[in-house]
């Protein structure tokens, strides 16, 4: 038998190895998706997503949990929107009205990454800590601020990334037409807007499913909350509290995470529609 | 100070990057109306003094720079705010590597002139559209599909587009940092012989690396090395007969 070389050997075992990953990671994404289909599918019916819990709801299967989905909705959806009005300053500045490499950049940089490692529990404790002191109850209003206060690192830190996906020559271009920073700014948004809608709804994917950021701070409620002071249920929150219940709680637990799941999926969906609608022009 | 016409001076210019010298006492009168290549090895402060130009160089971190570059009298290297961006309008720079923004076709030529609030008129504008396309040869090619995206075109025709966007804000000196260098031959042709229709309306200052180019448009010639003006004049003195060694050794590809 002929001989292999072994560089040849060594290319079919790195070959496997990734395929190996690669089916390894399809296979935990089958199986969470079977899962929570499997044993949610059956106690999803139209009365849990279009109806609050009802009185009876803790001995008998009464409602739906609508409260958490528009809770988590109303935490998730003004939170992203802050922190996007926050963040996308904050790397356009960064990067193009500071060079890249200013000390202030690398300072800011440097405290997002900080920000960024630093568990959801502990944005929520902090929170907390500071309602109390203002005397502010568990509300809506907390959920929303802490939910910001965890996206803005997320889109900071990959809009940084994004943005350095832009050619120099595309800023030189424009400056060397004489146009402001400003003025360029407006041009490589068109460049970059793609990537930042991507990394909103990534960092949104991430925040609604963040049951420790509003377990002190938003609190929980069978009601939907009716103004910005009222605590609010959210998914999150609901599946901690079902799937330690006896039956059938953790069915409704697991149809509440087909719920959250559908709603993350349909996020990033959409932000990759939306994201190619913009792409039409670039480079 | 001496300044007649719109010609474009350098005076006593020395430029440091982080502590490190890459221009010194650079002294030079660009001629108006003429193709002036500057040459000289790698690394020997070309793009740099390119950059300066137009104070591009203002986005390099750590540049320390003295000495004087003014056209028509107008101090750059000073310029307020204002005053540069009117300068960089009056200076259009052809890259090295083609960078179409991220818009289409129409409004890549269009977006210098609106920036300066020029043409408002929106007939106006096609007018002017058309015009410097045609200028570069591209019109034909695209006149159907104004509207798609100036990142489909071929690499050679999307340099044309950068050279008509450069235009449309009416400059009156063209700065080319190789620009012929990452296109294939043909169209490396063609951007050439434009640069040699264009200088009847411009003063056209390119940096090149490839000496027969250089041989066959230059009007007036630069040799740079370490930095240093080693020698400036007429193309056909400086590649003919240069007074320098330096150059001489340049010219017979004793280092590149």
């Amino acid at each position: 038998m002929k001989k292999i070389p072994a560089k040849y050997i060594e290319e079919r075992v790195m070959r496997v190895l990734m395929v190996a990953s690669a089916l390894l990671v399809l296979a935990v994404v089958v199986s969470i998706i079977l899962t929570i289909v499997l044993k949610g599918i059956r106690f999803l019916s139209w009365d849990m997503v279009s109806k609050v819990p009802g009185k009876d709801w803790n001995i008998a299967d009464d409602g739906g949990f609508l409260n958490a989905i528009l809770g988590s909705l109303m935490v998730v959806v003004p939170a992203m929107i802050l922190a996007a009005a926050v963040s996308i300053p904050v790397v356009f500045y960064m990067n193009l009205y500071l060079r890249r490499s200013h000390p202030l950049s690398y300072a800011a940089r440097l405290a997002f990454d900080v920000l960024y490692g630093i568990p959801s529990i502990v944005y929520g404790a902090f929170a907390f800590t500071i309602m109390v002191l203002v005397g502010m109850r568990a509300s809506l209003l907390g959920g929303i601020i802490v939910s910001t206060l965890l996206m803005i690192p997320m889109m900071v830190r990959s809009g940084d990334e994004i943005s350095k996906s832009v050619p120099d020559e595309m800023i030189d271009a424009s400056y060397s037409l004489g146009a402001t920073k400003w003025e360029t700014l407006k041009v490589v948004i068109r460049q970059v807007l793609p990537g930042m809608i991507t990394a909103a709804l990534l960092a949104v994917g991430k925040a609604i499913g963040d049951a420790a950021a509003v377990m002190f701070t938003a609190g929980f409620s069978d009601a939907v909350p009716q103004s910005l002071s009222d605590p609010t249920a959210t998914l999150p929150l609901a599946i901690f509290n079902w799937i330690i219940m006896p039956e059938p709680f953790p069915g409704r637990c697991y149809s509440a995470a087909l719920v959250l799941t559908i709603i993350v999926l349909l996020l990033s969906l959409s932000g990759r529609w939306l994201g190619r609608r913009f792409t039409k022009n670039n480079i | 100070m001496t300044s007649p016409g719109n010609e474009l001076q350098v005076k006593n210019f020395n430029l440091s990057i982080e502590g490190q010298p890459i221009l010194r006492d650079v002294n030079l009168t660009f001629p108006e109306r003429k193709i002036t290549c500057i040459v000289g090895p790698s690394g020997c402060g070309k793009s740099t003094l390119l950059k300066s130009l137009n104070r591009l160089i203002d986005t390099t971190d750590d540049v320390r720079t003295s000495g004087e570059i003014s056209l028509a009298g107008k101090d750059i290297l000073h310029a307020k705010e204002a005053d540069l961006l009117e300068l960089r309008r009056r200076i259009g720079l052809v890259p090295q590597r083609p960078c179409p923004l991220p818009m289409s076709i129409y409004e890549n030529v269009a977006f210098g002139c609106r920036i300066h609030g020029m043409h408002k008129k929106r007939k106006e504008m096609n007018e002017v559209v058309e015009k410097y396309l045609t200028e570069v040869g591209l019109w034909e090619e695209v006149k159907n599909r104004l509207g798609s995206s100036a990142a489909r075109l071929s690499i050679g025709q999307q340099q044309r587009l950068c050279l008509a966007r450069s235009l449309a804000v009416e400059p009156e000196i063209i700065l080319a940092d190789e620009a012929t260098s990452a296109l294939d031959p043909m169209s490396s042709r063609t951007v050439e012989e434009l640069f040699v229709k264009l200088k009847e309306k411009y003063s056209i200052i390119m940096v090149t690396h490839t000496l027969p180019q250089a041989l066959r448009i230059a009007d007036y010639a630069v040799f740079l090395y370490l930095g240093e003006v080693i020698e400036e004049g007429d193309a056909s003195q400086v590649f003919g007969n240069p007074r320098e060694e330096l150059t001489k050794r340049y010219l017979q590809g004793g280092f590149s």
